[in-house]
């Protein structure tokens, strides 16, 4: 697949009828590539078929702690077909990479397949072969003789307070432990998730083609150039040399931002054999070759007076990293954010455990955080006789507790009204169990959401053809989410022209360049991107049609010139009314462009450019700045649990959201509610099994780790009652994508104590906890 | 996966020759096959593809009862007309299996002879000791993640649940399984595990399911099967019933009472001790409720699943009043 190929156009899409009017920022206009991908003919990653490919496959561990002593390979060898099989005794050492935040190494080298096992599913051996059924074959062959040892298995199998101390997430102000102590109301109570995966539909994998140093990787991809720079230290090469291609992404959630061991190992085969070399995971692979969310313990005591001011939060956390590498899930980030409390202290400690290194699934932090603090400000609500409702409005965040620096928007009250106005929470009867229908014990439940407005730099290219239409391009990626539809809706605005005349390429990282699409950050940074450069080039255009000595347009002596609806015209109306084409024609240009970035805006010097791409160090924290800028959200949560089975079904979801402004509100939508589906599937359903003997996970596919099915899911409305945001980006949206998930499994719990008085404090809520 | 011989038989004859040599697999759907082989629990020598023999997949539905094809589809039994009129919990018991991409696949002989969800099982590598894949060499599953094990008709030797749905509704009915020479009744082919795990049918040599017969009854007529789980769909039960009432002409005296369970135990569980109880006696909740209680008489929960022992009578209670019209 070329980048060409990976060009989307509107007229792709099914629903041709929004495309002649409403090509501007705002429109609910359908996705660019919703029709390819229904049709199939949206071509991913993974079905690049370069000739000459191999097959590799990966062998994992089967213990969790321990050595490989020794893997015999003669009978795999020798197996049909086989071209070669990698082991830790003869796969390459290669170059150790610096981590997202740029920090170097602490090792100089890196080896992908070791002997030294630190969690069950490590990848031990590659076997590679012509064809991926003979590779499978031989992966049996293998003669693997283990030294296994104790395995730490959780977070249940450390003590209270092992682990270590993340001292960057500390917050504390006032006098927490004090003001508690002395504290009319008190409550504590303990919170518990449980390891989860980002499971998304499309497996993770590459293809890896060398020629010569230049490496060219084929993969689903949330972050090109962030792993292209990982890929180019590992194997010593420029960053130039390295060029990913992802054109579609059939989900990521957080699981395709960074490499995995599978990335070097692939990599390294194609090398090692100089042909292109495909590995594609397999669905129980994926389970320990990408980290999904850390296991996490929280504590929370709060001091309020009896008429439910806050007056204290102390929190303590502990969440699970790997043996060998830190991952830190942020437990205090919304503690610390979402309520007026003079006094607060929050702690996090992480524990080392034989688990693949956890990582970023949607909303890392926020998501457990809320499930805390939105639990228990539910409890203190019962434990004083307060409307869930009020308690939160009562102890409403003027400005940012923590720096108190004002917001930039906050439309959270708003979001509170509207969605209790179309939920009906004024119906709500306060005692638990009195709400019944049948069997069915009715529960509503309440609980507020948030995700912080990550910043970044960003660059684009647009060109503009001699046929009149309008070309953008970007090393960012559409992973389903609506990148494609939001940029091409950006430039359509400036100059005017239906979406059908603007053309859309991404996910190549020879393109201009972008940074992570993580962090709800890919529309804010590429609209404003987009923007900027789409301006610059309009501006180009007229500054031509003004002054070059072809122009139908110089003899107007005009200041300025219209750019509307495809042409170019006199804002006095007094003289040609000419088409884009017709006027580059006439000037004898087939094309112009323009290629602008916004490091100006976001107070990056371009000397760090590559450091803004490739790493998140440059992104400003979210109190960057006189504000403190975050996106909020309040859910509204129906269940019906079954009073003799335990069963807890959603039955009504309604959220209204502050994301600012919107570019495209039924996107935007869409991407609110993939987040509370997501979210009833953490409450209800999704929940890794480990065996605590062997440290093994024991639900690895997806008919034992269960994510909701459509018969889970009810009509779910939401609301949006944002503003736009001048602080937050340069069209005044916030951040979309991670915040729907924020909130919606406290809003379960709670709803779930409302309908049964029982509070469950460890997710997920399955029967056998309320039978 | 590894290397097999394919074979495609041309009669039902050739494939019970071509069944009985060791090492020989039958593929219909394929939906277990293929799924064992990829998790490293099945490595047969020789698959013997029997999915095109003519004549296998009808399903007559008449006075005396049902005969279904060993190779009709799940979804084409669920969804047959007879079926829902005269064993409507074999088409409850169907629609809520699997998902509608499996059951358009798998057969109902194959679906017959699915093997266990234990997680241990189903993960050679991972654990090697397993006494259904080699004989003797112990439990992993004891003192394990026991969530979904069986707290009925378990042994030392195996805890593993008996995952079926549609298993449930033919052994309340009495359903036989036509095997060629012989026939035998669902509820005896389905084997406990005793001291013999490996053994989970009793399937001989060369024999292959034909038929499936489900003999008419009043009882089956009224029946329903109730499934529970945290899932609404495509997830295995936590404990499901399959019941089946026939009153006496007054219309509350229960003259026949069909009840077997699923989802708790290593076969489908007919639970005659609650049958007995309630035969005579006139349908009224508390009755019920005392009755159902009967169906975990002998249960033994492990770690995880002594929620099974609580919901199960639950859902056999349910199950009957919502048949008895009172629920």
């Amino acid at each position: 697949m070329s980048a060409a190929e990976a060009t989307r156009r509107y007229g792709d899409s099914s629903d041709s009828s929004s495309t002649a009017s409403g090509s501007v920022i705002g429109a609910s206009v359908t996705r660019f590539d919703g029709s390819a991908k229904i049709r199939g003919a949206a071509t991913y990653a993974l079905e690049h078929r370069p000739a000459n490919v191999a097959h590799a496959v990966l062998v994992p561990s089967t213990i969790a702690a321990g050595r490989v002593r020794s893997i015999g390979t003669a009978m795999a060898e020798a197996a049909p077909g086989v071209l070669k099989v990698l082991t830790p005794d003869n796969a390459p050492t290669l170059k150790a990479a610096s981590d997202w935040l740029g920090n170097p190494p602490a090792r100089p080298d890196y080896q992908p397949l070791t002997a030294e096992i630190a969690y069950a599913g490590q990848y031990i051996a590659l076997v590679i072969a012509e064809t991926f059924e003979q590779a499978t074959q031989a992966t049996h062959l293998l003669d693997i003789v283990y030294e296994e040892a104790d395995a730490v298995s959780g977070l249940r199998d450390v003590a209270e307070g092992g682990g270590f101390l993340a001292e960057p997430m500390t917050r504390e102000w006032g006098d927490a432990q004090a003001a508690f102590a002395s504290a009319p109301v008190q409550i504590e109570q303990e919170y518990e998730m449980p390891r989860e995966f980002q499971m998304p539909i499309e497996p993770n994998g590459l293809i890896a083609e060398w020629q010569g140093d230049k490496l060219t990787i084929w993969e689903p991809c949330q972050w090109l150039d962030g792993m292209a720079r990982t890929y180019s230290e590992w194997f010593g090469i420029p960053f130039e040399n390295v060029r990913i291609i992802s054109p579609y992404i059939g989900g990521g959630f957080g699981s395709k931002a960074f490499c995995g061991p599978h990335d070097a190992i692939g990599a390294m085969a194609a090398k090692m054999l100089g042909r292109p070399v495909k590995l594609a995971l397999t669905r129980p692979q994926i389970f320990s070759s990408i980290g999904g969310r850390a296991a996490t313990r929280q504590t929370i005591a709060i001091g309020a007076t009896k008429e439910g001011k806050l007056l204290s939060i102390v929190h303590t956390g502990a969440s699970e990293t790997s043996i060998n590498e830190t991952w830190v899930e942020p437990l205090g980030v919304v503690t610390a954010l979402m309520y007026a409390t003079p006094n607060l202290s929050s702690h996090q400690r992480v524990v080392r455990v034989n688990t693949v290194m956890p990582g970023a699934k949607r909303a890392p932090g926020e998501n457990p955080s809320a499930f805390g603090i939105e639990s228990a400000i539910d409890e203190l609500a019962y434990e004083i006789g307060m409307d869930p409702l009020e308690i939160r409005l009562r102890n409403y965040a003027e400005e940012d507790p923590h720096t108190r620096k004002p917001w930039s928007t906050r439309q959270l009250r708003e979001a509170f009204a509207a969605g209790a106005e179309a939920f009906g929470w004024s119906r709500r009867k306060p005692e638990p169990r009195s709400m019944r229908d049948g069997h069915h014990l009715i529960g509503w439940g309440v609980a507020a959401g948030t995700y912080p407005v990550r910043r970044a730099a960003g660059e684009a290219r647009v060109r503009l053809l001699a046929d009149g239409t309008v070309e953008v391009s970007s090393s960012t990626i559409d992973m389903g989410q609506g990148a494609y539809t939001v940029i091409a809706q950006t430039a359509a605005e400036v100059f005017g022209l239906p979406l059908d005349k603007v053309a859309v390429k991404l996910g190549d990282s020879s393109l201009p360049r972008a940074g992570v699409t993580g962090g709800s950050r890919m529309a804010g940074v590429m609209t404003s991107a987009v923007h900027k450069t789409a301006v610059a080039l309009r501006e180009q255009l007229v500054e031509l049609a003004l002054t070059h000595p072809a122009s139908p347009f110089r003899a107007l002596q005009a200041n300025t010139l219209t750019v509307a609806d495809g042409r170019i015209s006199s804002p006095l109306a007094d003289g040609a009314v000419i088409s884009i084409g017709s006027f580059l024609a006439a000037i004898g240009k087939t094309e112009i462009d323009a290629t602008r970035d916004t490091f100006a805006e976001i107070g990056i010097d371009p000397k760090d450019s590559y450091k803004n791409y490739t790493t998140i160090a440059m992104a400003p924290p979210p109190t960057a700045g006189d504000f403190s800028l975050h996106s909020w959200c309040a859910h509204f949560i129906e269940v019906r649990v079954d009073e003799d089975f335990g069963t807890v079904r959603v039955s009504r979801a309604v959220s209204a959201f502050d994301s600012g402004r919107l570019y495209n509100p039924r996107l935007a939508a869409s991407q609110i509610k993939g987040g509370i589906i997501m979210g009833i599937g953490q409450a209800l359903l999704e929940e890794g099994l480990v065996d605590g003997r062997h440290a093994r996970l024991m639900n690895a596919n997806l008919a034992d780790y269960l994510i909701p099915t459509n018969a889970d899911i009810p009509d779910i409305e939401v609301i949006s009652v944002g503003i736009p945001d001048p602080h937050a980006s340069a069209l005044g949206g916030k951040g979309v994508g991670e915040l729907g998930i924020v909130g919606v499994a406290p809003a379960i719990a709670n709803a779930v104590f409302h309908a049964t008085g029982k509070r469950i404090r460890d997710l997920p809520i399955t029967l056998d906890k309320l039978i | 996966m590894r290397d097999f011989t394919y074979q495609r038989p041309a009669s039902l004859a050739e494939a019970r020759n071509a069944a009985a040599l060791p090492g020989a697999m039958l593929l219909a759907g394929g939906t277990t096959l293929l799924d064992l082989a990829k998790c490293g629990v099945a490595a047969p020598e020789t698959v013997i593809d029997i999915s095109h023999l003519p004549g296998l997949a009808s399903i007559e539905v008449g006075l005396q009862g049902a005969r279904i094809g060993a190779l009709a589809k799940m979804s084409a039994v669920a969804d047959n007309a007879g079926i829902i009129r005269e064993f409507p919990a074999v088409s409850e018991a169907l629609w809520q299996s699997a998902s509608a991409q499996l059951r358009n696949m798998a057969t109902i002989g194959g679906n017959l002879l699915q093997r266990t969800r234990c997680a241990y099982f189903r993960d050679p590598s991972g654990f090697p000791a397993c006494n259904k894949r080699n004989p003797g060499s112990g439990c992993s599953a004891l003192g394990g993640v026991t969530r979904n094990h069986a707290v009925l008709g378990a042994s030392p030797s195996c805890i593993a649940t008996n995952p079926g749905d549609l298993a449930v509704a033919l052994v309340a009915f009495d359903a036989q399984v036509e095997l060629g020479a012989r026939t035998v009744a669902l509820e005896d082919f389905l084997l406990t595990p005793g001291d013999h795990p490996e053994r989970e049918t009793d399937l001989r040599p060369g024999e292959i399911i034909a038929t499936v017969s489900i003999p008419a009854s009043v009882a089956a007529r009224r029946s329903t099967y109730l499934k529970v789980r945290d899932r609404q769909s495509y997830e295995f039960a936590a404990a499901s019933a399959a019941v089946g009432i026939e009153f006496e002409p007054d219309g509350r005296t229960i003259r026949d009472l069909r009840v077997a369970l699923g989802g708790v135990a290593t076969r489908p569980w007919r639970a005659r001790n609650v049958e007995d109880a309630l035969k005579g006696k006139v349908l009224e909740p508390d009755a019920v409720r005392r009755a159902s209680l009967l169906a975990m008489e002998g249960a033994i929960a492990q770690a995880d699943n002594h929620y099974k022992i609580e919901l199960a009578p639950r859902v056999v209670a349910r199950a009957l009043l919502k048949t008895g019209e009172l629920a």
